[in-house]
């Protein structure tokens, strides 16, 4: 399957990557160069496999309901939060005005 | 004197522990090879106040009489992929340029806690997606090696292209990398020095930049087999803060180590020999293949064959999953931010990424987000984790048969810089006997093996059993031992 | 089958709704963090570096949000899946900075269930109704924007960002805003029985994904519906049902078609709008996380989780009826909040105990001193009263007093209010105050025969046949005895002497 200069430019603007023409110009050939060569998979007959669930079989592993327990995982730290943030105003992250 | 730079880790350590010199004579040293390296550009950010630091810490418990750690004394380089707090963390990109995390990844803690210091951070292709270090915002590093006669710069290989670079070079006595699709064996192989990958979930991936969560893999790049073995020691571990870290004791593999393999059965996957693969390597392959013979051990043919499949499903999965990770560099909380004249949200977010990203992460990120999208998932997507349960059962079947397998880490030597950028998919095929260890999260280890024509070093790669990173050590000190590969890279820079 | 129809221009319409509430899962910790879940916090105060999506960070599931799914899971009679999986759902917003919320799409934790919404007949609800519920999945909230702090930006605040919470998706089983209110209002009961959800719909504990379509009476094929996105009450989600259905009919009969799409509830006109900001997020590209493995759980898990249940509403309210022997309405009052039945079950407890009888014998008088009386005395004293006075153990006092005949129901109040003001004891309260039944004969004799001679004439009425006249001496009794004497006592005092 080959995908179209619009469709690469819609996938583009879904990962939220702004893409010029001349980006364009390159990036779909090796879009499509890419694709076709991933495809030979499709020969793989796959009809009695389960796909991967974990690389290492492992079950997964709860942690405890405890606030705060390893400074690492835990809150109460805005500073760290905000320190290297582009926009930080009263203890919030600033963005453009978002209209909903 | 000591030419304390072309010391590695256990002599530097015991020479260290025993008072043959202090810490602060060998950080020196290294702060200083550094510094004469940039022409390397090895690294994206030095920090010899941190190595002189740490030296000074372990110079002083010794005093002290203090127990000192496995690592004690060794300055070692930093992939700049792993979380340092307060030194620039950037993944070689841009849209992380500047940011300072306020976090130590449990590797680089762990290392630091053994006594090592940090000589600095290591230029890498970006994100860790590329096989040459050319995706670097931070510009290429170059490989110390030069091809005989020949004054092209070549690459390092990557993604850990600047720990490869460094260690080669001897502006380091050892480096961290990561691996997700042979990031860490390929520029190993590239610049004539030992990495292992260990099993996944061995080291723990928190405070390590994502790039494909059920691949990534760090691991130690050193010059010798027991230097990474010891390394691996002090980076492992159980960490509950990763929920895929593995929930098991670290063997004491450097205190283990035996390159006699008397009962002990080699496999050769029979699928590995590709079309295309460079005669020096098979040649190569041939005398790895009579050296572990040589150590004891029985040699038998195994099948791998869904090996072909590999590389592709790599590239459907990898770039699936950081198109996902990779979502949060968005100009908002850290990193850069990109805001046009009168952009809303989603348009900052949009031209931060474009700003942001280099091109091969754009092209990857594109491609997994098509992956992904609705109508597709199933036929890429959902195909290749299929086809990795496939893989992960050839491995499993040919680990009936033997105990370890060896192959060639690369399909050639290393390569000009600049040789392969205009061709993505050339460019890929230089993991394709590194990414099926991966998919199966396999521990696997590349040592150098000889020199080509050329003069350019050659990796022989010993893939394990999951857990067994012994087997894959053992069989790499018997190749080290009879490889007696004693050549380095001219110093040029 | 519920009768509720619109009519339109163009003949008569119904409706089909299917709810998906958010609830806040009960936990200390947010689902893949350490950072508290605590309301109110100050801005971005309790964010985690995992819940700020920092560069290679990790989640790591918390156990009690996957217990409160799964006690929630088998309250609904659902089928719970030892084996999930954790999926991302990708997107771009700046209330959710991973770029991806992890949830659950292909494996949820809890597969079908039900519940029962019960008849109410002035709701338009003839009977009681099973909706069936899909499936609970658990994962995590978004962070807040404020918009209206900066002429230019909107401001992030990440506290929220990570919370547990449990998708309860229903089927398209209702058929009106009454069942869909009586819907929420039944889930609302279950979770709060169970403890897995406070219910506070203030804050945000519980909102609701409200999917409505419409088609003429008759048609089998569903109409295309809209979601409207996080309403927050059970009356807005009323509302939003009754705006939506107008407007998708008013579409229709105009020719149009109405659009797949989501939209927003506005409280203050209670009408819903077009979301355009959500156009493009139709993709979201599900996959399994792959920083999590499989959610495996074992029985002894579930058997621990299933012990931990309590009696639900639907039991509770049987047995009310049943064992209790309490009215319909009475056993409906008292189960429909956690906080009701609780107070009652300790009163009930208590006052069996001191009156040495079984509860069934008990439970009518405190299931009305717990629904009408005392209320209605702590209601008319307002803030001159304090109800933490009204320990179980002095309200069982009172009842006994009551119940032996000592007070009447009057005094009882009386007492009760006092209690209310001063914490003192009822029985102290009842003697020192004077708050007694006087149930000496001697005195209620002397009162009587003083009565009977001084109304010879309505003596002589009452035994020549007219009974109604009784009344008037039980009155004229009570009177000379200032309301404290025993009425069983004039009663049959009374019934000797005018014989
Ligand atoms: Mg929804
Ligand atoms: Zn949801």
């Amino acid at each position: 399957m080959s995908v179209t200069r619009e469709q690469v430019a819609k996938i583009a603007s879904l990962a939220r990557i702004n893409l010029d023409e001349g980006d364009l110009d390159h990036m779909v050939p090796e879009f499509n160069n890419i694709l076709a060569w991933v495809e030979q998979l499709g020969e793989v007959d796959t009809s009695s496999v389960e796909p991967m669930t974990a690389v290492i079989p492992q079950k997964l592993r709860l942690r405890d309901d405890v606030v705060d327990a390893d400074p690492l995982t835990g809150g109460g730290k805005r500073d760290a939060i905000l320190a290297n943030a582009p926009v930080a105003e009263h203890g919030f992250f600033g963005v453009p005005k978002v209209i909903e | 004197m000591t030419d304390f730079t072309q010391l590695g880790i256990k002599a530097i350590r015991d020479g260290v522990a025993n008072g043959d010199f202090t810490a602060v004579e060998v950080a020196e040293a290294f702060n200083a090879a550094v510094a004469d390296a940039a022409e390397l550009n090895a690294f994206i950010v030095t920090t010899p106040d941190y190595a002189l630091e740490a030296a000074k810490k372990v110079d002083a418990d010794r005093a002290a009489g203090k127990q000192l750690g496995s690592m004690a004394g060794v300055p070692i380089g930093m992939k700049d992929l792993f979380a340092t707090r307060g030194v620039q963390t950037s993944a070689a990109s841009h849209i992380l340029e500047g940011f300072k995390p306020e976090y130590e990844s449990t590797v680089s803690q762990k290392l630091w806690d053994a006594g090592a210091g940090m000589l600095g951070k290591l230029n890498l292709d970006q994100f860790a997606m590329g096989s040459s270090n050319e995706t670097s915002y931070f510009g290429n590093v170059a490989n110390p090696w030069k091809a005989r006669g020949s004054n092209a710069t070549l690459a390092p290989g990557g993604s850990s292209g600047g720990s490869s670079a460094a260690v080669a070079a001897r502006i380091a006595p050892a480096a961290t990398g990561t691996d997700t699709g042979g990031s860490i064996r390929q520029p190993a192989a590239f610049t004539g020095i030992t990495g292992i990958k260990p099993t996944y979930g061995r080291c723990s991936r928190w405070g390590i930049v994502a790039f494909a969560s059920s691949l990534d893999q760090a691991g130690p790049m050193a010059r010798s087999v027991e230097d990474c073995a010891i390394m691996l020691e002090a980076m492992s571990g159980f960490d509950p803060k990763d929920s895929t870290s593995l929930d098991m004791d670290v063997p004491a593999w450097a205190a283990s180590l035996d390159a006699n393999l008397k009962g002990k059965t080699v496999g050769i996957p029979k699928e590995y020999r590709m079309d295309g693969t460079d005669e020096e390597i098979l040649k190569s392959w041939d005398d790895g293949i009579a050296w572990l013979k040589d150590a004891g051990a029985d040699v038998v043919e195994v099948s791998l064959p869904h090996t072909k499949y590999a590389l592709p499903a790599y590239y459907i999965v990898a770039p699936a999953e950081a198109s996902s990770n990779l979502a949060r560099y968005d100009g908002v909380r850290y990193g850069l931010r990109d805001l046009p004249d009168g952009a809303g949200l989603q348009d900052m977010y949009a031209a931060t990424r474009a700003a942001g990203f280099g091109d091969e992460v754009k092209r990857r990120i594109l491609i997994g987000t098509y992956v992904l999208s609705a109508g597709f998932y199933d036929a890429y997507y959902t195909q290749a984790m299929k086809v990795r349960t496939l893989i992960q059962k050839d491995f499993e079947a040919a680990f009936e048969q033997c105990d370890v397998i060896l192959a060639p880490t690369t399909p050639t030597a290393a390569f000009a810089l600049g040789e392969n950028v205009d061709d993505p998919l050339a460019m890929y095929l230089n993991d394709v006997f590194a990414v099926p260890a991966s998919l199966a999260g396999l521990p696997a280890m590349s040592v150098p093996a000889g020199l080509n024509k050329d003069g350019l070093p050659l990796g022989l790669q010993l893939i394990g059993p999951a857990f067994d990173e012994q087997a894959v050590l053992n069989a790499g000190l018997a190749i080290e031992q009879r490889a007696g590969f004693t050549a380095k890279p001219e110093k040029w820079w | 089958m519920s009768n509720y129809r619109v009519q339109g221009a163009t003949g008569e319409w119904e409706v089909v709704i299917g709810l998906e509430v958010h609830a806040q899962v009960t936990s200390k910790a947010k689902l893949f963090s350490g950072a508290s879940t605590e309301f109110g916090a100050e801005p971005n105060a309790q964010v985690s570096l995992i819940d700020a999506a920092m560069p290679g960070m990790l989640p790591v599931p918390n156990v009690e949000c996957i217990r409160q799914a799964v006690r929630t899971g088998m309250a609904i009679e659902a089928q719970i899946n030892k084996w999930s999986r954790f999926d991302r759902k990708n997107y771009f917003y700046a209330d959710l900075p991973q770029g991806y919320q992890i949830s659950q799409l292909y494996h949820p934790l809890v597969g079908e269930g039900q519940l029962v919404i019960e008849a109410d007949e002035k709701a338009g609800i003839p009977e009681d109704k099973v909706i069936r519920i899909e499936r609970i999945h658990v994962e995590q909230d978004a962070g807040k924007l404020m918009h209206d702090q900066h002429p230019t930006m909107s401001y992030v605040d990440l506290n929220r960002t990570g919370v547990a919470l449990m998708e309860i998706v229903s089927r398209p089983d209702m058929t009106s805003p009454a069942e869909a209110g009586a819907y929420i209002r039944k889930l609302r009961s279950i979770l709060r029985y169970v403890g897995s959800c406070d219910g506070n719909m203030e804050e945000g504990s519980m909102r609701a994904d409200v999917n409505v379509s419409v088609r003429k009476v008759g048609d089998t094929e569903l109409g295309t519906r809209t979601e409207t996105k996080n309403v927050n009450s059970v009356r807005f989600v009323m509302q939003a049902i009754e705006h939506e259905v107008q407007r998708q009919i008013d579409v229709i009969e105009d020719g149009g078609t109405v659009v797949q799409e989501t939209r927003l509830f506005d409280p203050n006109t209670g009408t819903t709008r077009s979301m355009r900001s959500k156009e493009d997020a139709h993709d979201y590209r599900y996959f399994p996380d792959p920083d999590l493995l499989p959610l495996e759980l074992d029985d002894a898990f579930l058997e621990e989780c299933r012990a931990s249940l309590p009696e639900l509403p639907d039991a509770k309210r049987a047995r009310y009826t049943g064992e209790l022997g309490l009215s319909e309405y009475n056993a409906r009052e008292l189960t429909a909040e956690v906080e009701t039945f609780a107070r009652f079950e300790t009163l009930l407890a208590e006052t069996a105990a001191a009156l040495g009888k079984p509860e069934a014998k008990v439970a009518t008088q405190v299931a009305n001193w717990s629904l009408s009386v005392a209320p209605g005395v702590i209601k008319a004293l307002g803030d001159e009263g304090d109800a933490g006075n009204a320990t179980a153990t002095r309200q069982a006092a009172i009842l006994k007093m009551q119940d032996a005949g000592e007070i009447s129901g009057g005094q009882a109040k009386e007492i009760f209010e006092i209690v209310l003001k001063e914490g003192r004891e009822p029985e102290e309260i009842a003697d020192t105050e004077g708050l007694k039944q006087v149930s000496d004969t001697g005195a209620i004799e002397e009162a009587i025969d003083t009565i009977i001679a001084n109304n010879a004439d309505k003596v002589e009425e009452y035994r020549s046949g007219k009974d109604k006249l009784f009344g008037f001496f039980v009155g004229q009794t009570m009177k000379a005895m200032q309301g404290k004497a025993n009425p069983a006592v004039v009663n049959q005092i009374l019934k000797d002497k005018l014989g």
